[in-house]
């Protein structure tokens, strides 16, 4: 019953099979998902095999559909607009309402997939050997398995609906995987606290979506043919002039606070450190490439909304970049406390996104989304090295005062690739990280957010400040605690009495292929990712903003193919995809004579419509680039000075300086508390909201209520002793000695049916409806 | 038209659910009937609103999923009560009649 809408093809642009089928790419592990749940406990690898066959399937079409599309981008002139690969079907539709499901394939859908398929492939085989024996391993594979699909159904979204159908699939899994091991109290708190959080945040998806529907959905319908809630009706609405300021602002703001909330940006980061409860693979799926990456990747998506709602080159600030600017700096000054290694790359995730969301603010969209693409590979590099070193040197620990240190002699291969990712991170020069953050760096600059640069570059070196720190916590001096062979219980987890058995006897020692491999390639792509958009070396070396940013220019052909057009779909839309390409569109191409030159994004167009705003890119000069590294540099030395006197001679200035100074006492005390943000929405929202209205009516129900009540008893009492007196001794008592009898004989009669057994109170429910439906039948006909 | 189809699917649904409210011991079982029951009603809705074209049997429905949710929420805390007062969840055990 479902009726292929609208395909697309444009004239010249090749396509194929796997781009066409790209919506497959979530469809298989949503499958796998409900086959490892109803069977998997049956097969021989308890499901897990499903999981990684079915990642790796979605991988392999997502490689292809890119390949595809780099074809198909390549085959196409300069100044040429790149249809999206758009396909969608009704599923719902009445009223005049019609909700599609679909896929919306570009170059950002085709980045972000390629990336979910690619790392969930490897923690799946990673968690192979980290989960085994874990009491609730198929349901680990099923969750994980999941979560997967609902990021992979996000990218490909076709319309809002769709995409609000994928984000929450993410809540509940990352809800399900963080409180895997729930036996502990902490781990559930974790996991309800994540789900509240990002909930508190999706009230605004609702009503974003909500009100960009109602605005949009006349427009986009008279124009495109879509439906209010389709993503690239949203775009050319967006762009078009046509749209009132309140109506977008109001809608890009709501979206923006879901973002904030998804995403980990201030205020509502508090979240994401607390997921560390789950297990490792699960921190590093969620911190890397799924989950948080959600709320910047609907940015990217919905780019010309937030463009035009947010005002970006607008002014000197807008939320997006003020958000991301205060993330970025108060989420780094928290890693600097951490004695948890997995914390301490929490809060680097959490200010790497501020990384993003301020690049996306300041309308640097593509180092952005090539920020999202490399910090993918070195972050789930990283976590994946801290699981590696609870799993085999630490006994499950992730102190690193109490239980590292000195482990590079141990674990060699995590070592490696720990200071790989570690350098990846901080941005020194061939590193992957370099590439992406210092042209978010360089571009909010060059588009006029000094401020913010400034902000960019201090984040980059309390970066290179707090990763130093932890790497010498971990790998250099002198091995502590459970590292050293000390043994102790009091971190003995939830699954310890199942996994950690075995580690008890040896002490610390590399782990085998199945998580050491994941992490050689990982740490290569973090060594190499930035060389798909190496600005430095000059345009050719530009690929992908050649292949994944939208170009803006004004699309023109969109009258002339509405004539026959059943539902008034334009020629760019409606080209079937199975229809030969070139037909109709081509016609259309010749009359009007190509594409305009672009005017999207600073003022109307005229004719057409725009699909993407016209930005802007800083040219690359050696000398800003060279001051970042240098920063990042000057950072490492000054955290690694510090942390040698600190940790490893422990004497000298730093030793108990936060003891001696009140000042910096203070401060320090604000930092481990986070703010004390946890204690506003703890005491002031949920104790100062909740509670005032739970004493306010048990006031009302005490003085009120039962002021009422008790006036009423007295008056009543008062007629009573009348009535009693006067008719009850005298008339009724006769008639009721009277009936007395014959209701005892009644009751007799009808006592077994008062059995005090619901299930015969129901029989006889449905029995009387039955009776009375009947009843109403004869009595009608 | 598809609608008998729905219709029948509906019955059965129903006839199922009411067989596991009067038939089944486990209170969980027999909310779970309920639920199949209010869904069946839920399928008659929608198989109305198609064939009418009209919106206010999706309203309906989704207000009844709406309410079936809180009903379960209601229903699975009274079970866990019960179970924590007595052990059991078998519905013909909770009878405390003399008679």
């Amino acid at each position: 019953m479902f009726a292929e809408a609208s395909t697309v093809a444009h004239e010249a642009l090749s396509s194929g099979w796997f781009l066409e089928h790209a919506f497959l790419i979530p469809v298989i592990p949503a499958v796998a998902f409900a086959l490892i749940i109803f069977f998997g406990k049956k097969l021989p690898m308890k499901g897990s095999e499903l999981g990684v066959l079915s990642m790796v399937a979605s991988l392999v079409f997502s490689v292809g559909a890119a390949l595809q599309w780099i074809n198909r981008v390549n085959g196409a002139t300069e100044e040429q607009y790149i249809d999206p690969v758009i396909r969608s079907w009704t599923w719902w539709n009445s009223g005049g309402f019609e909700f599609g499901i679909g896929q919306h394939i570009d170059g950002l859908s085709l980045t972000i997939l390629v990336v979910v398929a690619f790392i969930s492939s490897l923690v799946q085989i990673y968690s192979l050997e980290y989960l085994r024996g874990d009491r609730r391993y198929t349901h680990f594979f099923a969750s994980l398995t999941l979560f997967s699909a609902g990021m992979l159904n996000m990218v490909v979204a076709e319309n809002m609906i769709q995409l609000i159908l994928g984000w929450e699939i993410m809540g509940l899994c990352s809800f399900m995987l963080i409180g895997h091991w729930w036996e502990e109290g902490a781990n559930s708190r974790a996991a309800l606290k994540a789900f509240f959080t990002t909930r508190t945040g999706d009230i605004g998806l609702l009503v974003g979506t909500s009100v960009l529907f109602f605005s949009a959905n006349s427009w986009t319908q008279e124009h495109l043919g879509v439906s209010g809630f389709s993503i690239r009706g949203l775009s050319a609405w967006a762009l078009s002039g046509n749209p009132g300021h309140a109506a977008i602002t109001v809608g890009a703001v709501a979206l923006f606070i879901a973002c904030i909330g998804k995403s980990g940006q201030f205020p509502l980061h508090t979240w994401l450190p607390d997921a560390m409860a789950g297990p490792t693979p699960v921190s590093s799926l969620l911190h890397s490439s799924t989950m948080v990456v959600a709320g910047v990747f609907l940015v990217a998506r919905l780019y010309p909304v937030f463009f035009e709602g947010m005002n970006i080159f607008g002014s000197g600030v807008n939320l997006i970049t003020l958000i991301g600017g205060i993330t970025i700096v108060i989420a780094a000054a928290l890693a600097f406390v951490q004695t948890d290694i997995k914390k301490v790359l929490a809060y680097s995730t959490v200010s790497q996104l501020g990384y993003m969301m301020m690049g996306l603010g300041a309308g640097a969209w593509m180092p952005a989304v090539f920020h999202i693409f490399t910090h993918a590979f070195f972050k789930a590099c990283l976590f994946l090295a801290a699981g590696s070193i609870s799993h085999s040197a630490s006994h499950h620990s992730f102190e690193m005062k109490k239980d590292m240190g000195g482990l590079r002699k141990f674990m060699p291969i995590t070592f490696t690739t720990w200071i790989i990712s570690t350098l990846a991170l901080c941005g020194v020069f061939p590193f992957a990280g370099f590439f992406s953050k210092d042209e978010i760096i360089d571009n909010v600059g060059h588009n006029g957010y000094q401020v913010f640069m400034v902000v960019g570059l201090v984040g980059a070196f309390m970066t290179a400040a707090y990763m130093t720190r932890a790497t010498y916590l971990t790998f250099f001096g002198e091995p502590r605690g459970a590292s050293a062979g000390e043994s102790h219980d009091d971190h003995g987890d939830a699954h310890g009495e199942v996994h950690g058995d075995a580690h008890a006897s040896h002490g610390p020692h590399e782990s085998n292929l199945l998580i050491t491999v994941p992490l050689m390639i990982l740490a290569t792509l973090a060594l190499g990712a930035g060389l798909f958009n190496a600005t430095p070396f000059g345009e050719s070396w530009e690929r992908m903003t050649k292949w994944v940013e939208p170009r803006s220019v004004v699309v023109e052909d969109m009258d002339h193919a509405a004539v026959g057009e059943t539902r008034g779909v334009p020629a760019a839309i409606a080209a079937g995809a199975e229809a030969p390409v070139g037909e109709e569109p081509h016609a259309a191409e010749g009359e009007h004579g190509g594409h305009a030159k672009s005017v999207c994004g600073t003022s109307t167009p005229e004719k057409g419509i725009c699909n993407a705003p016209q930005l802007q890119h800083a040219p690359f000069k050696w000398s800003k680039a060279a001051m970042s590294v240098i920063i990042v540099l000057v950072g490492m030395l000054i955290s690694w000075l510090i942390s040698v006197q600190m940790y490893t001679k422990k004497s000298g200035f730093f030793v108990g300086l936060t003891s001696r100074n009140k000042l910096l006492a203070l401060g320090y005390r604000f930092l481990v508390n986070k703010y004390y943000l946890d204690h506003l929405y703890e005491k002031v929202f949920v104790h100062g909201i909740a509670h005032p209205i739970a004493k306010a009516a048990y006031w009302v129900n005490q003085n009120i209520l039962d002021g009422i009540v008790n006036g009423a008893g007295l008056v009543a009492r008062r007629v009573a002793g009348w009535v009693y007196r006067n008719v009850d001794q005298r008339v009724v008592d006769g008639a009721v000695n009277g009936s007395g009898a014959v209701a005892r004989g009644t009751g007799n009669v009808l006592r077994p049916v008062q059995s005090g057994k619901v299930s015969q109170y129901g029989a006889l429910l449905f029995a009387a409806a039955a009776v009375a439906g009947l009843v109403l039948i004869i009595v009608n006909t | 038209m598809l609608v008998n189809q729905f219709l029948i699917l509906a019955a059965v649904l129903f006839c199922i659910g009411v067989y596991g409210v009067i038939a089944r011991r486990n209170a969980v079982m027999v909310l779970m009937s309920i639920e199949l029951i209010l869904n069946s009603v839920n399928i008659n809705f929608l198989a109305f609103a198609l064939r009418n074209g009209s919106v206010d049997g999706h309203v309906f429905a989704l207000y009844i999923i709406a309410v079936a949710a809180a009903e379960v929420g209601v229903g699975l805390a009274l079970v866990l009560l019960v179970y924590r007062n007595r052990k059991s969840i078998a519905l013909d055990e909770l009878s405390e009649m003399k008679g």
